[in-house]
Formats: structure tokens, sequence, C-alpha cells
């Protein structure tokens, strides 16, 4: 904790659960995505289903689809920018099992048809823990830069990853890796200390096991 | 680093409250001076403007709850219709526009929460609006309040769900009296009992949102908590000693809240939420 964790953070209203961390979870999903969703379907759990309207939840997740800060002043016409900018967002409201109460599951489709289905929670003061990613449980905060990638469950594919990392004096902070099923699709979210270049995601990208590569900067 | 208001007193020996807190920040959490002095000009100037557009009488959250009473409030102080001066009127005003702008999606400086935001910004921008005072100065108080609220999250909670209404308006009353006291050049120690007396005042307020959002009674509890405010800063500026040990009053909170049932910890369950008024209520908005 500092100073500024008090006095701040700078952000849109009204409710920093409710509004500033909805709005991070809406640009995590769309830096997951890596596109601007053509298609958002937001489901609402808890807390968030009954207060969304009156605290701007809606807004806030559809600004940050728009890839828009917490600070952001077009927040409050976020939905008009994003219908305006071609997207079809609607909301609905959704019961989860062991959900915590301001919960949002944010599911996008992009141009070029790619799709993603993220689950996420708004834990207070404007922190958020992303839970699932694909139906994977993932948990990561997004408060560092992480590294998400989506590969084959199999021996040295962590390895050689961490392997990379290190060769370019890159530490991690933390680090988890979920699967399917044994040999199956499996996912790694990895919270770095420090920022690698664009060409390591390039590297990462071409290995055989490795299907996807996000880099998610701090949201 | 020890987060207790006796060990920030100490350490204020010989440089005063605000240098020690700014010492502290650099050597224990890392932040540069220079990154301290700048970030908090921003915040500042964010303070300033959500003040002013909370006057705007066409400002309204969109429940319908809430909004363009700021204004009211401002002309009365302003018109001496008021009870309190136009001192206090001001500041009342002020926290109260600032809460409206928050309630209404407007950019606000958490302190330390967004429900708290107009407490803080209002004392310190209405004690520079009659004492002349300079940015800088009020800089100074945002350090002490920052390090104050540090101190009251550390120790018990600066969160409604957890600690009730006492956590979020008191805790934001404490640090906004400390600050008061530091601009107006009162001792380290007098900025401690200043904290205490805030919090040991309104002690056991419950967070009870009607119909859950962020308006009612939260943007009412902005202005009454800025005027606790600056009661708790009198009591100090005049030599008063806290009759308690602030550190413990801030242990006396966080155990305060640990006792409220759940529904007085920001559910929207009970207290004014369950007037029979709240429930149900439409606003021009919907």
């Amino acid at each position: 904790m500092n100073l500024f964790d008090i006095i701040g953070p700078v952000m849109i209203g009204p409710s920093s659960s409710h509004t500033a961390g909805a709005a991070r979870i809406g640009r995590v999903a769309r830096q997951l995505l890596g596109e601007q969703p053509v298609k958002a379907v937001v489901s609402f759990h808890g807390s968030f289903e009954k207060t969304y309207q009156g605290h701007g939840t809606d807004r806030a997740v559809a600004g940050g689809l728009m890839n828009m800060g917490v600070d952001d002043e077009r927040l409050r016409r976020s939905l008009k920018l994003a219908r305006d900018a071609g997207m079809d967002i609607s909301f609905r409201p959704v019961k989860l099992r062991d959900a915590h109460p301001n919960t949002v599951v944010v599911d996008v489709i992009g141009a070029s048809g790619k799709h993603v289905t993220v689950q996420a929670a708004s834990v207070g003061g404007g922190s958020i823990l992303v839970q699932y990613l694909d139906g994977l449980e993932v948990g990561f905060s997004g408060e560092k830069t992480t590294l998400v990638i989506r590969h084959t469950d199999e021996p040295g594919a962590i390895a050689t990853v961490t392997h990379m990392l290190s060769s370019m004096r890159i530490n991690i902070a933390a680090m988890r890796v979920f699967r399917r099923e044994a040999g199956g699709e499996a996912i790694m979210a990895i919270e770095l200390d420090q920022r690698p270049r664009d060409s390591l995601i390039s590297a990462l990208k071409i290995l055989p096991a490795i299907s996807d590569v996000t880099l998610l900067d701090q949201i | 680093m020890e987060y207790s208001l006796a060990s920030l007193v100490s350490s204020a020996e010989g440089v005063g409250i605000a240098r020690a807190a700014r010492l502290n920040e650099i050597r224990y959490n890392g932040l540069k001076a220079e990154e301290i002095n700048e970030r908090m000009r921003q915040a500042l100037a964010v303070m300033r403007q959500s003040a002013e557009r909370g006057f705007d009488p066409g400002t309204h959250s969109m429940s319908g709850m809430t909004g363009g009473q700021a204004v009211k409030l401002m002309a009365a102080a302003q018109d001496g219709r008021t009870a309190g001066g136009g001192y206090l009127g001001r500041a009342a005003a002020r926290a109260l526009a600032i809460a409206e702008s928050n309630a209404a999606m407007g950019k606000i400086v958490a302190a330390p929460t967004a429900g708290a935001c107009g407490i803080l910004p209002a004392a310190l921008l209405t004690a520079q609006e009659e004492y002349g005072l300079t940015d800088d100065q009020l800089i100074d108080g945002l350090i002490v309040a920052g390090a104050v609220g540090e101190v009251i999250a550390a120790r018990a909670s600066i969160s409604g769900a957890q600690g009730g209404c006492q956590a979020e308006c008191g805790s934001a009353a404490a640090m906004a009296a400390a600050a008061l006291v530091c601009v107006r050049n009162g001792t380290a120690q007098q900025c401690a009992d200043a904290c205490g007396f805030a919090l040991m005042n309104i002690m056991g307020l419950v967070c009870d949102p009607v119909r859950g959002l962020v308006e009612v009674p939260c943007v009412y509890r902005n202005a009454s908590g800025v005027a606790g405010a600056f009661v708790a800063a009198d009591l100090a500026l005049a030599g008063i000693p806290c009759p308690l040990p602030p550190d413990e009053v801030i242990d006396a909170m966080k155990a305060v809240g640990e006792q409220l049932p759940p529904s007085l910890r920001e559910t929207g369950e009970g207290g004014c939420a369950a007037c029979p008024s709240a429930c149900g209520r439409r606003g021009p908005g919907e």
C-alpha cells in the first residue's frame, strides 16, 4: 500500500467496485480478444445484476471493451459509442455457483471470428480477479504485466516458456497453469516484473505446443 | 513499516508531519519525491474540477435519486441563509457537489473511496478559499491525509462492505481533519488527535445505501462528514487532547465494523435502505 492507494485512483464514479473494476474487466476481455468485439454478451451475477444500471456497470464494461481506462470521461457515453462502432452488445442476468457477488461473464466475438469468454470478479477498491478464460481457471489480477499463453499440455511446454523469459532477464512474479484434461488444452497465466519485447511474443507464437499468446499490459 | 499514528507523530519530530509522511513514502513505499508532487498536483486538479462540475444544476445520477442539490446549499451559504455560517456551508456544499458528481458518473479522486470522495477535497478547497492557502500547502494536507488513511486502512478498513460507513465517510473525515490541522499549522500530535476525534464522533455509522446505490444517504453523509472533520480539527487545534489514544480509536472502529451485521454493511438491506419509502422508489431518471 502507498499514498496513491488512499488518495486515488482517479476514476469515473460512482463506485470503485461496480464502475472502475467493471471497466477494468471489460478492458481485460478486449485485450484477451486482441481486437474490438463485434458482438458482446455481458452476464451479471449477484450485486452486479441487482444494481448494474444505477452504478453504470453496463457502461463501464462497454467502455472497457472499447479499451477505455477507468478515468476516461467517455465511459458515460460508452454504450452509444460502442454501438456506433458496430458492437452488438447486450446484458443479461446470470446465477453462478459459488461466485463472488460482483462477478461478470463477458462473452466476446471479434471481426476475425475469434471468440473469448472471460469470467471475472470485482473484488473491491477497483481491483479485479480474472477467474476463468474459456472455462479454464486462470486467476490473475491484471495489476502486473501478464502473459496469457494457450498451449497443449505436454512435457517441456512450461520449461520452454520460462527458459525464454529468463534468457531475456524477465522475472516471473507469479505463475499458474491449468489444463482441461491431461494432454489437452491448457493455459499459462504468468505475471511479470518486466514487460517483454514484442520479439519474445513472436518467438513464443511459433512454438509448436503454443496456439495463442496474449500480453496484457497493466490494466 | 509500522502502521500507527503514534509512530507517524514520532517520525515528525523536528521535520513536521507533512515532511515525515513524504519521507516515509520514499523510504518504505519506493515512491520518488517528484512523483509524489506531480501525482498529488494532478489529484488536486481533478478534485477541483469535480467540485466545479457538481454545481451544475443539470447533474443527475442515472437512478434520478440524487443530483442538483449542492447548488442550492452553496447559494444558501453565500446568501447568509444557513444556520452554520458561510464557511461551513460552503464546505458542506462542495462535499455534496463532488459526491453528486460521482453519483452522476463524473471523474473524481477516490479519497479513500469513491463513495466518500467529497469530504477531503471539500475541506481543503474551502480552507484554501477562506485562508488564501497555496496549492503546495494543500498538497502537504493531501499527503498527511494519505498517511493517516494508510494507517486506518492497515489497522482497520476503508471499505463500507467490511466496516460500514464509519470506515468510508469516517475514514475520509479523519483524513480531512488531519489535513485541516496540517494546513492550519497545527502540530503532528494535533493531526493525530483530530483523526481520533473524527473517528470517535462518527463511530458506528452504518453503510445502508438505498437500492444498493452510492447515492442516498451517501452524498449527504459527505456533506455532514466534512462538518465533522472541521469540528474534529478545531477541537485539536484548540489544544484539547483526544481523550483516547487515536490508534486505539482506529482499532475500536475496526472491532465495531466486525460487530455490524451484514445488513448494515453495504448490502442495501438495513438502515436507510430498509425505510418503506426507500423500497421501490423511482426517480425522474427512469
